[in-house]
């Protein structure tokens, strides 16, 4: 059994003289030139070459002479030092002393070193270019509207790729096991709105109607937003991760092959599961709030049968009926866009995680967008 | 010429299931070994026992003359894999891939990293890939980048994982070319997991073969000699892509 010596950890002795005489300029090296221990000599060495081919620029051309009688080893990165000094030197090099096994490495690594490249420079995209891929993006959000719609057309006659047991696992991805979360955050922004409404209200005598304000708030907008924020963080880009490494697995392409519509398969059961199970979390993110703004409340003194006479004043149906129709389209949108992100994800894994991202930006940004146009449309209604 | 890697003894369990046992062999410095046999006969659980991924249910394993576990790793710097799919990262281009072993280990200035890392691309010729990333080349290219990878520290030993699965017969006779050039002109060290035969017959000098059903080593030698000569029926069977008789 041999102990082969380790360069990395035992840096070999590799050294160089540099000799500058009228003749020209003689780089001696000796010891191992390897990959640990050329690294103190890199710079010396190309610098050294580079000097005399500007001093040769400015009178005679100057040899360069590489003296190996001395090196007892070399490898690649050794050879790449000394071809990179021969090429930095514009006037004759020699390579003089070498053993045939330092030859032999230099024979090798010499083709491959002329022929690197440094590759095309990186060009940033132009405006409209960015514009143009951005105005396309928007498009192609269409485009998978609609190829949904059309899965959704045909989905009589495609039942059996609508598989109900996926439907049901999304179900209880996206809305049961996001039940904790839900009721959680729920009761802890009914508890800081309640609280810091509390404190200016009382100044005006008018703490009992915190009641009135927080639930129309959380019932009306706070409730399906902050569900929908949830939903396009645990399950948008769940959907978004999950799609794009089937895409990067080919495992769509072998849908496809096998004619079955990655749509219906694949979109459609998240679809369903998220415009379902927005509803039920919305209700119970409303009913959490309400509990919190209730403690609060109570806390401070005013009875639970009073708040929640108060809570019945304030609320009517159409207001409970608004928000849980901004809770099934939010659940729509976030579950189609995070879809999309997984059916547009490019190659390789870091075009997964950039699935994910913006299946949640996506989603967050066009809910909030979407929220807001129906708060106009919901005004221009008098609901 | 010594022996850089001995395996003494080895066996691999995973729960009952008992993969092979008693798996002991040398391989020497400068030559390409093979480790052949079907699927599942735990040709690659071997080789990741010997890249310090695994430690085995039994037995050691000694590599540069180090044990392997626990690991030293002062070793893994001085060995190269190549994993069968190539194991690239995504995000780099070929050339940051390259030049990544580099940049973790030693003190080498960017510049000389990035010049190596060309050099190393250029030997296994991809000069004009340096600038592509991973998705955009071909598996021949990936499997090239990633023996580049391999060799970036300049290690005396290189592992190959199914080097020429999924390539066509031309691409992975360069690399088989490429083996032998790296072996004969750099004095590398090759063991290689594979049941490719005409690479088995181009490049390997020698070989041991693995059986599922016997759990361990059941042929060892020059595989061209074990092919013209072996008795056995499970490595008659294994040269001459024939299905064994029961």
């Amino acid at each position: 059994m041999i102990a082969v010596p380790d360069p990395i950890t035992a840096a070999g002795p590799a050294r160089v003289k540099i000799e500058i005489t009228g003749n020209g300029t003689t780089l001696s090296f000796s010891g191992a030139l390897n990959v640990a221990g050329i690294a103190p000599l890199w710079h010396r060495v190309q610098h050294a070459a580079s000097n005399v081919a500007s001093n040769a620029a400015a009178s005679t051309i100057s040899p360069l002479t590489i003296d190996l009688a001395a090196v007892t080893s070399c490898d690649t990165a050794g050879a790449a030092m000394l071809l990179q000094a021969e090429r930095n030197h514009s006037g004759p090099v020699t390579i003089r002393g070498a053993a045939q096994t330092v030859e032999n490495v230099l024979a090798r690594v010499r083709p491959a070193a002329e022929l690197a490249p440094q590759g095309p420079p990186v060009v940033p995209p132009s405006w409209h270019a960015v514009i143009g891929s951005t105005m396309t993006a928007f498009g192609d959000g269409f485009v998978t509207l609609g190829e949904v719609a059309t899965a959704m057309v045909r989905l009589p006659g495609r039942m059996r790729m609508f598989r109900l047991v996926d439907l049901l696992r999304a179900m209880d991805e996206t809305g049961v096991q996001a039940i904790p979360l839900v009721v959680l955050l729920g009761t802890l922004i009914g508890l800081i709105l309640a609280f810091q409404s509390l404190v200016p209200m009382q100044r005006y005598g008018a703490g009992i109607y915190v009641a009135e304000l927080v639930s129309l708030g959380l019932v009306r907008e706070l409730g399906p937003l902050l569900t929908a924020v949830v939903l396009a963080g645990r399950s948008g880009s769940a959907f978004a991760a999950e799609i794009g490494t089937m895409k990067v697995n080919q495992e769509l392409d072998a849908l496809s092959a096998m004619g079955v519509d990655s749509m219906t398969m694949l979109v459609l059961p998240r679809l369903s599961a998220a415009v379902l199970m927005m509803p039920v979390l919305t209700v119970l993110m409303e009913l959490a709030g309400l509990l919190g703004m209730t403690l609060v409340l109570t806390g401070s003194g005013i009875a639970p049968v009073i708040v929640m006479h108060q809570v019945a004043l304030a609320l009517r149906p159409r207001d409970l009926i608004g928000g849980l129709c901004k809770a099934v389209l939010f659940g729509a949108v976030v579950a189609l866009i995070g879809c999309r992100a997984g059916l547009s994800t490019g190659v390789g894994p870091r075009s997964v995680g950039r699935s994910a991202t913006s299946a949640v930006v996506g989603g967050i940004v066009a809910t909030i967008a979407l929220d807001g146009l129906m708060a106009v449309l919901f005004y221009r209604l008098g609901l | 010429m010594g022996s850089i890697i001995s395996v003494e003894h080895v066996g691999q369990s995973f729960g009952n299931h008992t993969i092979y046992t008693d798996v002991s062999f040398e391989v020497q410095s400068g030559e390409v070994f093979a480790i052949l046999g079907g699927s599942g006969c735990g040709k690659s659980t071997l080789q990741r026992q010997m890249i310090g991924l695994l430690p085995p249910s039994s037995g050691v394993v000694r590599v540069l003359g180090h044990e392997m576990y626990p690991t030293d790793p002062a070793v893994l710097t001085r060995i190269g894999v190549m994993f069968q799919a190539g194991a690239l990262f995504g995000s780099m281009t070929l050339l940051q891939n390259v030049m990544l072993p580099l940049e973790m280990h030693g003190d080498l200035p960017a510049e000389a990293r990035a010049e190596i890392a060309r050099v190393k691309l250029g030997l296994v010729g991809l000069s004009g890939a340096v600038a592509l990333m991973p998705s955009e080349v071909s598996g021949g290219m990936s499997k090239r980048a990633a023996i580049a990878r391999a060799m970036a520290l300049d290690p005396p030993l290189l592992f190959l994982d199914e080097p020429s699965a999924g390539l066509d017969p031309i691409t992975a006779a360069g690399l088989d070319r490429l083996i032998l050039d790296l072996r004969d002109e750099m004095a590398i060290t090759f063991v290689m997991v594979t049941h490719d035969l005409a690479s088995i017959l181009a490049v390997a000098d020698r070989c041991i073969m693995l059986d599922a059903e016997k759990a361990g080593v059941i042929a060892e030698g020059d595989p061209r000699k074990l092919r013209d000569q072996d008795t056995n029926p499970v490595v008659h069977a294994f040269f001459h892509r024939e299905m064994v008789k029961p």
